[in-house]
């Protein structure tokens, strides 16, 4: 299908894959791991920092979030990717590239200035995900799914941030 | 056996990200200017799946809740910063090492500005934690508890008001 998978079939195999999920966690691990991603960054962020200053460990937040590959670890630096890696070169769709094109369109092909506003804004993801207590997948898909009200609360938050800076941004065309 | 399973559950929605069109920046910044709403259909209908399986299934007594606490304050400015950096980015934590395996090359940089902004948020944990993570602390909420209402019911009204809100999209032709 050139046009890939609708999102509607997307969606539905992301809600079975998160029941799925919270099912075969329970029964093997004793503890459901819902889907979520922004607590990998930490663990990993947390691996790095120790490498460098083993003091780093005494944190709060590192004990909070012990750093240590974990069930999200794997989730999301080793699992989506190379499966993402798989659906691409299955269906001949890798394409090597540094700008993206709807970025090109209203900041040019500079792409240093792509590189360090991909940089800003991956800071700012995890940062924000961090405080809010989740990103898209764990308040959105798996706060939501279970009613939790923090979910409704955050993910209003992405919309006001994210929909008037975009708006902003992505005003400009070449 | 934990990290088999991050594995396996991350190449499926890795697989099913890059099939769905999740990873692309195009749909990211497509969503925030309102001019494509693939992710926005692609959320919600895992949302309509996954709030009717995961509440039957804990009715059922198979599976246990992981509700995330309301920090009223610190979910909504959390997530107003994800949202700009959401902006800036174009994509979100679990898509951005997925973008980069579809060949999108930013995604690196994006995730490098992930791991530096959890180390920046665990060396200013202590400040929220002391200042705004108090400001409209509820708990584990969630909306039947608000409600005053059984689980299930609230569960399958949220889940037909999104089934009519995603029919609206199509009717729409959004």
């Amino acid at each position: 299908m050139r046009d890939g998978w609708s999102p509607y079939l997307g969606g539905f195999l992301t809600g079975l894959l998160l029941i799925g999920s919270v099912l075969a966690t329970q029964k093997l691990l004793g503890k459901p791991h819902y889907l979520g991603t922004s607590t990998a960054y930490v663990r990993v962020a947390g691996l790095v920092e120790k490498a460098f200053s083993p003091k780093s460990a005494s944190l709060s937040y590192y004990q909070k979030y012990i750093p240590r590959v974990d069930w999200k670890v794997m989730l999301v630096f080793v699992g989506v990717p190379v499966g993402a890696l798989i659906a691409a070169l299955k269906n001949g769709e890798f394409r090597g590239h540094l700008v993206p094109e709807r970025w090109r369109e209203s900041f040019g092909p500079n792409p240093v200035l792509r590189a360090l506003a991909a940089f800003v804004g991956g800071f700012l993801i995890v940062y924000g995900a961090r405080l809010a207590g989740g990103c898209p997948s764990g308040h959105g898909l798996s706060g939501m799914s279970q009613l939790s009200l923090s979910g409704f609360i955050t993910v209003a938050g992405f919309f006001i941030g994210g929909i008037p800076l975009a708006l902003i941004l992505y005003r400009r065309r070449r | 056996m934990e990290l088999f399973l991050g594995l396996l559950t991350g190449l499926l929605w890795g697989y099913i990200f890059q099939r769905a069109r999740i990873l692309r920046f195009e749909k990211h910044i497509g969503l925030l200017t309102l001019k494509d709403l693939t992710i926005l259909k692609f959320l919600l209908t895992g949302v309509i799946v996954g709030a009717v399986g995961i509440n039957l299934l804990a009715q059922l007594g198979w599976i246990t809740y992981a509700v995330k606490p309301t920090y009223a304050l610190a979910n909504l400015l959390g997530g107003i910063i994800y949202g700009l950096g959401w902006a800036i980015l174009g994509y979100c934590p679990g898509t951005t090492g997925g973008a980069l395996a579809e060949g999108a090359f930013d995604g690196f940089f994006g995730v490098l500005g992930g791991l530096v902004g959890a180390m920046a948020f665990a060396h200013t944990y202590d400040f929220w934690q002391a200042k705004v993570l108090s400001v409209g602390h509820l708990g584990k909420i969630t909306l039947p508890t608000l409600l005053h209402a059984p689980v299930l019911p609230v569960a399958l009204v949220f889940a037909g008001m999104l089934i009519v809100f995603c029919l609206a999209l199509e009717r729409f032709g959004l």
